[in-house]
């Protein structure tokens, strides 16, 4: 009796085991599903590549170029503040802070990872929004720009918590045998324990990439929503999950526009899976070293 | 070019340290202070537990106070026993083979996969094609899976922390491999386990995109009488009210991001001292 309820119960601690991969498939699949009956109709090439968002007029033109390279744009901005703001706070935590100071901080960060993206958002649109609008003589504060900046707050946290936990685990032995030879203790982390901790680091910059990628609500409300190829970084953009998120609701079930979404979603599943195989490939180099 | 002296250029490096790290924390302080600032004069009993009223521009918030709370509730009754389940599953039976690591990449894919692709995965089968309609049970189905990730790899945590010995003392006394699992090991993670709940229930208060389409309405007056109804949600109704209502009172906007702000803090610090007290008090 007890015997076959333990084959029960490892049943299903099996089966629960291997939700994870069913679940990365039925996303997959349901995306490609809705996103290939798109492509069907509109093309690949001319979807990647097209200049011109314009779902509802007529003919409609399904171009995510310009969406796309609103994401990079945003992206790339908020990744100059965040990786060396991240990795520098990283390395003050883990190595210079006093140990009650190292757990007010981390805990500090811990928080700052819990905000909502929406209060974000909120707090970006009155406050640093006007602030760009009138330190840059702009006609909108609503800019990549803006975005960027609120974006990188929300990097911040992914990328301090793990490059420090990466710089962590760097041996001790190579920080002692640095310090012995008579570096100081600043050549030490800059030689040594930066280098050893980089697979961890480059792994963490990947993943405040993705977060920022699939950040919506924030980008929504901060970047000014313009769906056209921007010149600068001060220039209003559209990010792909904005589109997503601003437009589904105007849709209709099961037609062209609806579709295009999920092609758009699909692109950004495909994106964020190739961001995360890459980052988990660096986290492995580091455990086998 | 001209070689600084090393212990110069320590100092002048830990300072930038040093600034990096304020910069890093003070817009949290300032983001913090600014939304208390703005909105601690609109909480009241009353803004907590009536209705909207005048379109929203007065009265309270109850409903989405509610709704969230619904969506957040069922979303973690569904992921709780399964996250825990598949965190068993990695750490008690797992052997080191294909399959496993076939299981931890797609635990790290899932994690990152965007909030919205999350909305449109529950609008388009949970939504549609259960036909669960725009719900509470429809949203809350979107967030387990989103939530999923996170759940196995704080409890998996919470499992490797308990030492390899516990198990053999239980194994060699011929307690079977459920057994131990069940006595031994699970009563000694739960701490760890439930922090990492609380932490994800914070975390999942705050998103808007995934219910967005699956289960947040713009207005109900009426609070949810069962899992099937739409509802309204705090962080989708500060989005609404934000961006969608002109003139709408600045100081409800900013009561409203304080309650969720709040909601999503308080549990975020439970969670933290809840750690720390366990870790001080463990005995090995």
């Amino acid at each position: 009796m007890r015997k076959s309820l333990d084959t029960i119960i490892e049943t299903i601690i099996f089966i629960c085991g291997m939700l994870s991969i069913v679940f990365v498939v039925l996303i997959f699949g349901f995306l490609f599903k809705e996103g290939f009956a798109f492509f069907k109709d509109f093309g690949v090439s001319k979807f990647i590549t097209g200049q011109f968002w314009y779902p509802s007029s007529e003919p409609a033109s399904f171009g995510i170029l310009s969406l796309i390279l609103g994401s990079i744009l945003v992206t790339v901005g908020a990744c100059l503040i965040a990786v060396p703001i991240g990795i520098m706070t990283a390395l003050f935590i883990s190595e210079i802070a006093p140990k009650g100071v190292r757990d007010v901080l981390k805990s500090l960060v811990e928080l700052m990872a819990a905000i909502p993206s929406i209060v974000i958002g909120f707090v970006g649109m009155v406050t640093v929004v006007p602030l760009v609008k009138n330190i840059f003589n702009l006609s909108t504060g609503l800019t990549a720009f803006a975005g960027a900046i609120m974006l990188a707050f929300m990097a911040i946290p992914t990328i301090v918590t793990i490059s420090e936990d990466a710089i962590r685990s760097v041996p001790w032995q190579y920080r002692e045998g640095a310090l012995a030879l008579g570096a100081t203790k600043w050549q030490t982390i800059r030689r040594i324990v930066l280098k050893a901790a980089m697979p961890g680091i480059i792994a963490a910059i990947m993943l405040g990439i993705g977060r920022v990628i699939g950040e919506t609500m924030a980008v929504m409300m901060i970047t000014g929503n313009a769906a056209h190829i921007p010149h600068s970084i001060f220039d209003p953009v559209r990010t792909m999950t904005a589109t997503i998120a601003a437009e589904m609701g105007e849709t209709v079930r099961g037609g062209m526009h609806y579709r295009s979404l999920f092609a758009i979603g699909l692109v950004l599943f495909i994106i964020t899976f190739i961001v995360n195989f890459t980052a988990d490939l660096f986290l492995g180099k580091k455990k086998n070293r | 070019m001209i070689k600084l002296n090393p212990k110069l250029s320590q100092k002048f490096s830990y300072l930038l340290l040093c600034v990096a790290t304020i910069l890093a924390i003070v817009p949290v302080v300032v983001i913090i202070f600014i939304i208390i600032k703005n909105g601690a004069s609109v909480i009241s009993w009353e803004f907590l537990t009536s209705m909207p009223k005048n379109g929203m521009c007065g009265g309270g918030i109850l409903p989405a106070i509610v709704g969230t709370l619904s969506i957040v509730l069922c979303a973690v009754l569904i992921t709780l026993p399964i996250g825990v389940c598949a965190a068993i599953y990695l750490n008690e039976y797992a052997k080191d083979n294909l399959l496993t690591r076939i299981v931890k990449l797609a635990i790290v894919n899932l994690a990152g996969v965007p909030s919205v692709v999350y909305g449109l995965f529950g609008l388009g089968v949970f939504v549609m094609f259960l036909k669960l309609g725009v719900s509470i049970i429809a949203g809350a189905l979107t967030l387990s899976i989103m939530e999923l990730p996170v759940i196995i790899t704080t409890a998996r945590g919470a499992l490797s922390s308990v030492p390899y010995s516990f198990r053999e003392a239980s194994l060699s006394l011929g307690v079977s491999r459920w057994q131990t699992i069940r006595h031994v090991v699970l009563p000694n993670a739960l701490p760890g386990i439930l922090t990492g709940a609380i932490l994800s229930i914070a975390r999942i208060s705050g998103e808007t995109a995934p219910i967005l389409f699956t289960a947040a309405a713009f207005y109900v007056p009426h609070l949810p009488h069962s899992p099937l109804d739409q509802v309204m949600a705090l962080p989708y109704h500060l989005f609404i009210i934000s961006t969608q209502i002109p003139n709408m009172p600045k100081n409800i906007i900013y009561g409203t991001a304080l309650v969720l702000l709040m909601m999503v803090l308080t549990m975020s610090c439970v969670a933290i001292v809840a750690r720390i007290y366990f870790r001080k008090r463990r005995k090995w």
